[in-house]
Formats: structure tokens, C-alpha cells, sequence
């Protein structure tokens, strides 16, 4: 092997020597500081190399793959039905709604189309992971700033919403409930009148972190102003969600995405906030968990007749062909974009998270920032890292 | 019966009598005027999603005509296909060490067609008017090279990181190409069809059994009984 001409050895030493440059900057002025893998911040194990000076961020490096899965290379290998195991296991806080874009994907290339109840059921348990996910956002946020309360209330009311899920899935975590066609299984007896009794502690619960975290005069000082990310750059970075909205760009999937879930048929707002700081993003969050009880409530009360699921063969083989469906999920844009060869496995499946695209502006957001902010706008982008690395 | 009055409601059966999807054959139109002989082709499903496949070379051109011209402020991500039929097939999941080599298949592409094994994927989204669309450049050979879209769009960095370390495609100007998952020695590409699936060499994969035929059912090969219907 020539090892000056050969571009992978090249690229190999171009690793070595970026290893190497932090080693370097030790020893000249300035620090370096290691935050992670381990750290409460993070949902996981996400590594950041800070160079700092003073107290002041020169650049961050995000270090990936603590927790790179293979996803990817593993759906090429798993039937339809069993690719729904897998990406479960992607944004574990909202398993639920990480099935569905793929199963309507996987719909829509065989023309397959879930029954009304089962979309609106799909639609429920959809915004249902939401609020499972975003809740414990809405604590955590608080322990970053040294705020313990919080993150106790969220763990307590959270597990009632979990309750739900599992009463109709049987998985807390990992639903896998969702069926190319429709779904598993119909909703159990009495279970909207127990949801709707937990969407009122969840709405208790939004109100509870308005007074003690929204209008906190600490967390305000150390939130307003802080990472800001303006619109433009946001979008080049392929922000999504709450993280998007929060820089006043008015762009919601659920209701400008084109198909699958039933949200275009309820009443509800999408939030925005000009501000584009951690603040705002808190807050639009908040707004969110809101709405997602309003949605739901309308979704129990306007909750078709019928079948769960359609007429699909019990072998699923997928015709031959391309799409990319993209839903709003609760981390933000989720989408897969799927190559069948019209086999049983499909051929490619590309999986686009919320996670990565957000993360991915960190370097750029946390130069010139303070260290003590540092952990502040993470908590604030909030990603997970199953969702970063897959 | 397909109204007419709004495109959104198409169904998705688009091989008869599509319906005109404004917004979206102009973005094609504006595409090819801007690029030229560089489109080498397009589709458009209408009232779901359109493609476009350009030239490698004009790769970050499109990029900025993308972005310039038609409003797709916002990266969705980059990725790549490669076309390579699996030399292991369905053997991947076979419980034995070294799978018999199958014959070459030929290489099939997908929608707006391909000429090369690797070919490059990217999505932008036009957040006013919600209309994204589909790119794809075809890549040449063994070690597969084109421009970084990174002067256009921030956000391709670690994508394009990702498809280096994936797929082995080199991106020209990207400030930083090093490993974005895998550990700075690995070697290897392994999302190219070519590297085998290491895992169920070392455990073999018990979920096979899915696609066995359910007991009650006639004997016969399990995988080839496919399509008969639940009834």
C-alpha cells in the first residue's frame, strides 16, 4: 500500500492528525475541556471537545458514535414488518411516532391505505408519545440549570401517560405496535375516559412548569438571549421542530407535510416564537405538550367506527420503487426514505432523525458562548442521542 | 375519480392521467433552465414528491440554483444509494460462515434512473411553499468524488462526513472528512453492498423464523410463498 498516494490512508492520517491537534492545544494556552460522554445533559452518551479560552468557547466538536447502531445496514437485512423493532429503538422517549413514517412509507410504495380508525388512532398514540417525550424536556431543562423540582414532577406525571400507552400497546417503551395496513390491535375498553383524566394532570403539569421553571427568575436570566439561532442559518442547518419554531420560522409538518395522519381534520395552532433562544424553545415546547391535549381530546371525541386494520397480504412484499415520508415528530423532522427492489427486505432505507440535523449546529452555535451556558443550549436543542446516532 | 380542483387530494396512483402539479413541474423548469444539459433527469409524482438527477459535476451548482432560485432554504440531509446488487443476497441472514458467492446480478436503478453503482441523495425543502424535492448525482467508479455542498448549506457537513465514512465517497473542500460514528482507524465502507453483515457471522440471526410458513400452511420453500393472501 503507497501510502501517500492512497486517498482512504490520507484520510486515515487526516483523522490521526485532527486526534492530534487536541492533543496539541493542551499544551499551548487555552484549555480543553472534555464534556461527556458522560453527562446528564445529553440523553446518552454524546462526547463534546471544547476548546476554551477563558471562559469563553473558542470551538466545540461534537464526538459522535457511542451508540452507533447500524441501523441502516440492519433494515437491509430485516423484513417490513421487522424493521418497526429496530427504529422503535431510535428516539426511545417517543417510540411510537418513529414507527409510523416508516410504516407509511412502506404504504404508500404498496399503495396500501390504513382504515379511518386506524389512522386516527395512530394519530392518538402519536401525539400521546409526544407529550411522554416532551414532558420530561420540560423537567430536565430545569436540572441543567440546577432545578431539581421540576424533573420530579415530569418523571410522576409522565409515567400516567406511559400507563396509556402500554394499556393499548403493551410496550412503555417500545410500542411496535404499528402494522403496514393499520394497526396491532383496536383501543381497549374505557381507555379514552382514563386518557382524558391523564390529559388533565399533563395540563396541570404545563401549568405547574409555567409558574415554577417559565417564570422563574433565574432560569429567565440564564435563558433569554442565550443561544440564539437565527432563522437562516437554523434552516441551513436543517433544524426541525420545536428548535425551528422557536426562531419564529412558521413550519409545521402536521400541518403543511402532505399525508398519512389525521391532524389536518382537527383544530389546533402551531407555535412560534421570534426569539430563537434556549428560552423560546422551552416555551414553544410548553405551548406544544398544550396542544398535542387539545388534539388528542378531539381525536377521542371525533374517533371513527370500523376496522383497524386493511386487507394486506400476510407476507408483505414490497413493490419496486422509491419515497420519502417525513412526519412531525416530537424531536422534529423524522422522515425515511425507502429503495425497495420488491423483496421482503428493503433494499435501502436511508433514516433522517430530528437529533442529528439539530445537533449538527453545535460547533457553529457554541463558539463565543460561556461554559456555563454550554450545557444550558444543548439541554435547550434537545436531542437524544439514539436519535444522533441510530 | 381524481377532482381536479385540488391537487393535494391525488391518490397515489400516478401511471394514469396525472394531474398537473404546478408547483412542482416549475421547480423542475426552473431547475432545468438554470442547470441546462446538467438535469439528466426528472419525475414528478404529482401531489406527492419529485425527483431530479444531475450531473456530478454540477453538483453544487444545483445546490445554489436550489437555493437561490426556487426558495429550498432548508437541508434535509445527504446520503447515497449503492446500486450494487448484494454479492450475499439474502445469505446475510444465513447461519454459515462464508455464503457461496452468487452470480453478478445486473444493475437495476430506481426512479429517474442511474448509470453508475453509487449515487449520491440529497433533500432540500422549500419551508414557504412545503415542497421538497429529491436530488441525486450519479458517482463514477471505486473511489467516488464531488464537490461539498457545505458553501450552500451549513448543515451538510456531518451528512457528508457520514456518507465518506458509509459509502466511501470523498467530498472535495469539506474542511474536516474524518470518521463521524465509527472509531478514527476503521476501515472499511460498510453501507456499500459489498461489506457483509459482520454481526450474524459472529451470532447467527434467530428472526428468520418470521418468514417460515405459519403451522396449517402447505409445505413448501418458506421464502417463496409470498404473495398468497390471509384469508
Amino acid at each position: 500500500m503507497t501510502a501517500v498516494h492512497d486517498p482512504k490512508q490520507l484520510a486515515y492520517i487526516a483523522g490521526q492528525a485532527a486526534d492530534a491537534r487536541v492533543n496539541l492545544e493542551i499544551e499551548t494556552e487555552g484549555m480543553t475541556l472534555n464534556i461527556g460522554p458522560q453527562h446528564p445533559a445529553t440523553h446518552g452518551t454524546l462526547r463534546i471537545i471544547v476548546r476554551l479560552d477563558g471562559e469563553q468557547v473558542v470551538s466545540a466538536e461534537p464526538v459522535m458514535g457511542y451508540m452507533h447502531r447500524g441501523y441502516e445496514k440492519l433494515a437491509e437485512v430485516r423484513t417490513y414488518p421487522q424493521v418497526t423493532t429496530l427504529v422503535n429503538r431510535i428516539d426511545w422517549l417517543g417510540s411510537f411516532a418513529n414507527e409510523v413514517p416508516f410504516i407509511l412509507a412502506a404504504e404508500q410504495l404498496m399503495e396500501v391505505e390504513a382504515p379511518p380508525r386506524a389512522t386516527w388512532i395512530r394519530t392518538i398514540l402519536f401525539e400521546l408519545s409526544r407529550i411522554a417525550n416532551v414532558v420530561l424536556f420540560l423537567g430536565d431543562m430545569g436540572v441543567q440549570l440546577g432545578a431539581v423540582t421540576p424533573v420530579f414532577f415530569a418523571f410522576r406525571d409522565r409515567e400516567f401517560v406511559l400507563n396509556q400507552i402500554e394499556a393499548v400497546t403493551g410496550g412503555r417503551f417500545h410500542p411496535n405496535f404499528d402494522r403496514i395496513g393499520g394497526l396491532k390491535d383496536d383501543l381497549p375498553k374505557g381507555w379514552s375516559d382514563e386518557t382524558r383524566g391523564v390529559l388533565g394532570r399533563i395540563r396541570t403539569f404545563c401549568d405547574e412548569m409555567e409558574d415554577l421553571v417559565v417564570g422563574n427568575e433565574i432560569f429567565q436570566s440564564r435563558t433569554r438571549g442565550i443561544g440564539v439561532i437565527p432563522p437562516d442559518v437554523g434552516l441551513s442547518y436543517g433544524l426541525s421542530g420545536a428548535n425551528i419554531r422557536a426562531s419564529g420560522v412558521d413550519w409545521d409538518l402536521r400541518r403543511d407535510g402532505g399525508i398519512g395522519l389525521a391532524h389536518g381534520e382537527l383544530d389546533w395552532k402551531v407555535w412560534t416564537h421570534p426569539d430563537g433562544d434556549s428560552f423560546a424553545r422551552y416555551w414553544v415546547r410548553l405551548q406544544e405538550v398544550r396542544e398535542a391535549c387539545t388534539m388528542i381530546e378531539q381525536l377521542l371525541d371525533g374517533l371513527p367506527s370500523g376496522p383497524v386494520m386493511a386487507k394486506v397480504p400476510r407476507i408483505i412484499k414490497v413493490p419496486a420503487g422509491e419515497t420519502y415520508v417525513e412526519t412531525e415528530n416530537p424531536l422534529g423532522v423524522m422522515g425515511y426514505y425507502v429503495v425497495s427492489k420488491g423483496d421482503l427486505v428493503p433494499y435501502r432505507v436511508k433514516i433522517r432523525s430530528a437529533s442529528f440535523n439539530n445537533v449538527s449546529i453545535t460547533p457553529w452555535l457554541l463558539e463565543g458562548t460561556y461554559v456555563p451556558d454550554v450545557v444550558s443550549i444543548l439541554a435547550s436543542l434537545y436531542f437524544i442521542l439514539g436519535d444522533i446516532d441510530r | 375519480m381524481i377532482p381536479l380542483s385540488s391537487t393535494e387530494d391525488t391518490v397515489e396512483t400516478e401511471v394514469q392521467a396525472p394531474v398537473a402539479d404546478e408547483a412542482r413541474d416549475t421547480l423542475v423548469a426552473s431547475l432545468a433552465d438554470a442547470l441546462g444539459d446538467a438535469l439528466v433527469g426528472s419525475e414528478v409524482r404529482s401531489g406527492v414528491d419529485v425527483w431530479a438527477r444531475v450531473d456530478a459535476a454540477a453538483w453544487l451548482e444545483t445546490a445554489r440554483v436550489l437555493k437561490s432560485r426556487c426558495g429550498m432554504s432548508y437541508f434535509n440531509f445527504l446520503s447515497a444509494i449503492d446500486w450494487l446488487p448484494s454479492p450475499y443476497g439474502r445469505d446475510m441472514d444465513a447461519q454459515v460462515d462464508q455464503p457461496e458467492p452468487r452470480e453478478a446480478e445486473d444493475m437495476t436503478w430506481g426512479v429517474t434512473g442511474g448509470s453508475s453503482r453509487f449515487q449520491l441523495l440529497a433533500r432540500v425543502h422549500d419551508p414557504v411553499g412545503h415542497v421538497g424535492i429529491t436530488v441525486k448525482a450519479d458517482l463514477d467508479g471505486d473511489a467516488p468524488e464531488v464537490d461539498s455542498w457545505i458553501p450552500v448549506y451549513g448543515g451538510a457537513d456531518w451528512h457528508e462526513r457520514e456518507a465518506w465514512e458509509m459509502f466511501g465517497i470523498t467530498f472535495r473542500g469539506h474542511p474536516n472528512l474524518i470518521h463521524i460514528y465509527l472509531p478514527s482507524g476503521f476501515e472499511g465502507t460498510p453501507l456499500r453492498k459489498d461489506y457483509p453483515l459482520l454481526a450474524r457471522r459472529v451470532k447467527p440471526w434467530p428472526g428468520i423464523v418470521d418468514v417460515e410458513l405459519l403451522p396449517g400452511d402447505e409445505a413448501g420453500e418458506g421464502d417463496e410463498a409470498g404473495d398468497e393472501d390471509a384469508s
